[in-house]
């Protein structure tokens, strides 16, 4: 389920990180997940476009990385990189909380 | 006006239902709710069988009562104990640090998590990372569990504290919906489950989870009380069983949890008529002449001094030398101290110590809390297996106001003994001034012989007294004996008891002085009287011999007048025959005409 990865090479911005690597964490096809994926896809292209790494990982068909990266709550995302790690859990239909909790600035 | 017709006809129909479902469980041969033991002492009596098989158990309570142990010794035991393996869920503490922490109690979660009897995974949530964006649920929870269930077959689940969710996560109410599907989960996964909770203010759970988990909800509590701590447990819910409702103490020391019941023992012990000595023969003549019943419970109570721990040291003496074992708990003189006091009246414990037959348990119970304090009772009882038990004195369990709880640890302490038939001698320091007849700690009812140690005060001298006040199942004395505490022991003596009241100590010796002196004196006077009676016998009888003399005198004459008398009769007779031959007179010969001629 990982999407290809879209990259931009724009070094010069230095306001905004170069990338972005996220991982989003669903149950099969649950709405929730649907959605969840949906709105993760269109935040990140709307805003990283081209410096963003995506993988949604489906905890059915991986029960172990839910233990593994200590997953409760479903859907999480969780933003790798850049650090400090972070975590939003729901749907993700709130976008405004997505861009202020991955601290996602589109580019100006 | 209408409602109450239906409602009134609805209770009684409603009724012999509810007294069905309650009967149904005695009844022999109707499978019970399956239950699962847990394993854990007492708690398993009190639950008559476990927990709830294939449902969850809500246990609660404030900050470091015990859940999590509680929990754990669940898993561990049907792990160990049951083939039942279990999952560990911890919200609160991480593994390492909860494998650290139960390895006191003995239990090695590692081998165990090795051999695939024990899952424990830790959830841990960073408040600080999460954000919440729209609906969310538990899945990943759910996932986490289930793979953990299946990986080892685990028939135990305990999540422990889930209640930190609230904390961790967003929107309560999401929680709460995803929590209630949780347990409905659990249920239809057939696993036993134990879900712990924090006390909330008013509420058994913060979060109100005995909402959710309805079928048996138990509440730990610790509290402390005069620097004493003390550990509860309650059933205050069980659904489809019968439950011991009381509050039970219980304890954790280093084999895990254990829950006293007072009732699990019940009145069902068998009793021993078989009598065993005092060791104080006196004392055995005062208890219908051969001493206690063995496996009762004597209590020898006392004001300060009055020979309460000698009357002891007898009875351990006479105990060990019929081959009992005796097992001293001392709560106040180090073994040492008791063993030179008794020497000093002439008993030497020294020598059953040598031989084992004698063991010595020195504490100060306040030390250790009584519940702590009964579990080292009943453990020392059950490694040394003595035939007597002696706590001196019992009132060094009280300490400000635990009578409840010193009178329940009492109840069980000695229904434990008997159970064991175990002869339990307990002294009780009673205060002066105070009612004898009573004991601080309100366990007459549970003694069996009750003896009475008094101080006599009188001519400026105290002496000791002592009084059987009550001894079940025998003939007993019920007389006050003064005792004397000599270099070779106690000694019983019959007090004095004259118009002036009863006299002890020097006051009796007295008495008795002037008891021989008086009757030496009518010793005297009755020897008086005596040779005064044989004098008058012995004049008598000469007066009888006299009178008799006298009358044998005037018969030997009357026999000769007599005698005088018959002789002239005859001599008369013959004269007249004479006369008449001679005048020939015929009236007479005419009838002897033809014989004379």
């Amino acid at each position: 389920m990982k999407t290809s990865p879209t990259r931009s090479a724009r070094q010069g911005d230095k306001q905004t990180p170069a990338r972005y690597i996220l991982i989003l964490y669903v149950v099969g096809q649950s709405p929730k997940s649907v959605n969840a994926i949906a709105n993760i896809k269109k935040i990140c292209e709307e805003n990283l476009q081209g410096r963003y790494e995506l993988e949604v990982i489906d905890l059915y068909q991986q029960p172990h990385r839910a233990q593994d990266e200590q997953i409760i709550a479903v859907p999480t995302l969780i933003r790798k990189i850049p650090l400090p790690l972070r975590r939003i859990i729901g749907d993700l239909s709130d976008t405004e909380r997505v861009l202020v909790g991955m601290d996602i600035r589109s580019k100006a | 006006m209408t409602k109450p017709t239906p409602r009134s006809k609805s209770i009684p129909a409603s009724r012999p239902k509810s007294g069905q479902k309650s009967r149904t469980p005695s009844e022999p041969g109707r499978t019970l709710l399956p239950k699962a033991a847990t394993g854990i002492r007492g708690l398993d009596e009190i639950t008559e069988g476990g927990l709830p098989k294939g449902r969850p158990t809500l246990v609660c309570g404030g900050a470091g009562c015990g859940k999590t142990l509680l929990a754990m010794e669940f898993l561990v035991r049907g792990a160990t104990e049951f083939n039942e393996p279990g999952v560990f869920m911890a919200f609160e503490e991480t593994a390492e640090d909860l494998t650290k922490n139960v390895a006191s109690l003995g239990f090695d979660l590692k081998d165990l998590i090795a051999r695939k009897k024990i899952v424990l995974d830790f959830v841990y949530i960073e408040r600080s990372e999460i954000e919440q964006s729209g609906e969310y649920d538990l899945e990943g929870l759910f996932i986490r569990l289930g793979a953990a269930i299946d990986a080892i077959g685990a028939k135990r689940v305990v999540l422990d504290t889930i209640e930190s969710l609230f904390v961790d996560l967003p929107n309560p109410l999401i929680l709460r919906a995803e929590l209630r599907r949780l347990f409905r989960w659990l249920k239809d996964k057939g696993v036993t489950a134990i879900i712990t909770g924090e006390r909330g203010d008013g509420t058994l759970t913060r979060q109100g989870l005995e909402e959710y988990v309805s079928d048996c909800v138990i509440v730990l509590d610790h509290r402390v009380d005069e620097q004493t701590s003390s550990r509860r447990l309650r059933v205050v819910k069980y659904r489809g069983s019968i439950h011991g409702t009381n509050e039970y103490p219980f304890l954790i020391d280093e084999d895990g949890f254990s829950v006293l019941p007072v009732t699990s023992t019940g009145l069902d012990h068998t009793t021993s008529s078989e009598r065993i000595s005092s060791g104080i023969e006196r004392l055995d003549a005062m208890l219908g002449g051969k001493g206690y019943y063995r496996g009762s419970s004597i209590l020898i109570s006392g004001t300060a001094g009055t020979g309460k721990s000698s009357l002891v040291a007898h009875f351990t003496e006479a105990a060990c030398r019929r081959g009992d074992r005796v097992l001293y708990f001392s709560f106040e003189e180090s073994p040492d101290q008791i063993m030179r006091n008794m020497r000093s009246i002439g008993i030497d414990l020294q020598p059953w110590l040598k031989k084992d037959l004698l063991q010595f348990h020195a504490t100060r119970p306040s030390e250790t809390g009584l519940e702590m304090h009964l579990i080292n009772t009943q453990k020392a009882v059950n490694a040394f297996k003595p035939q007597a038990v002696i706590m001196d004195p019992l009132s060094a369990f009280s300490f400000g106001n635990n009578e409840v709880e010193v009178k329940s640890m009492l109840i069980r302490l000695i229904d434990f003994l008997k159970t064991n038939r175990i002869i339990g001698v307990f002294t009780n320091l009673t205060e002066g001034g105070g009612v004898l007849e009573k004991t601080d700690l309100y366990i007459s009812s549970l003694i069996d012989t009750w003896l009475l140690l008094r101080n006599f005060d009188s001519g400026s001298e105290r002496n000791r007294g002592i009084s059987i006040l009550k001894s079940r199942g025998m003939a007993h004395s019920n007389q006050t004996r003064e005792f004397l505490l000599t270099d070779h022991g106690v000694e019983l003596r019959d007090v004095n008891i004259g118009p002036d009241g009863m006299l002890t100590g020097s006051a009796r010796l007295a008495k008795e002085a002037e008891n021989r002196a008086a009757l030496l004196r009518r010793n005297q006077k009755d020897e008086a009287r005596r040779t005064g009676l044989e004098r008058k016998r012995s004049a008598l009888e000469a007066k009888i011999a006299l009178l008799r003399a006298e009358f044998a005198l005037q018969e030997a004459d009357l026999q000769t007048i007599i005698g005088q008398e018959e002789a002239e009769k005859a001599q008369w007779a013959q004269g007249s025959v004479d006369m008449g031959l001679s005048r020939k007179a015929d009236a007479k010969s005419s009838k002897r005409k033809g014989g004379s001629k």
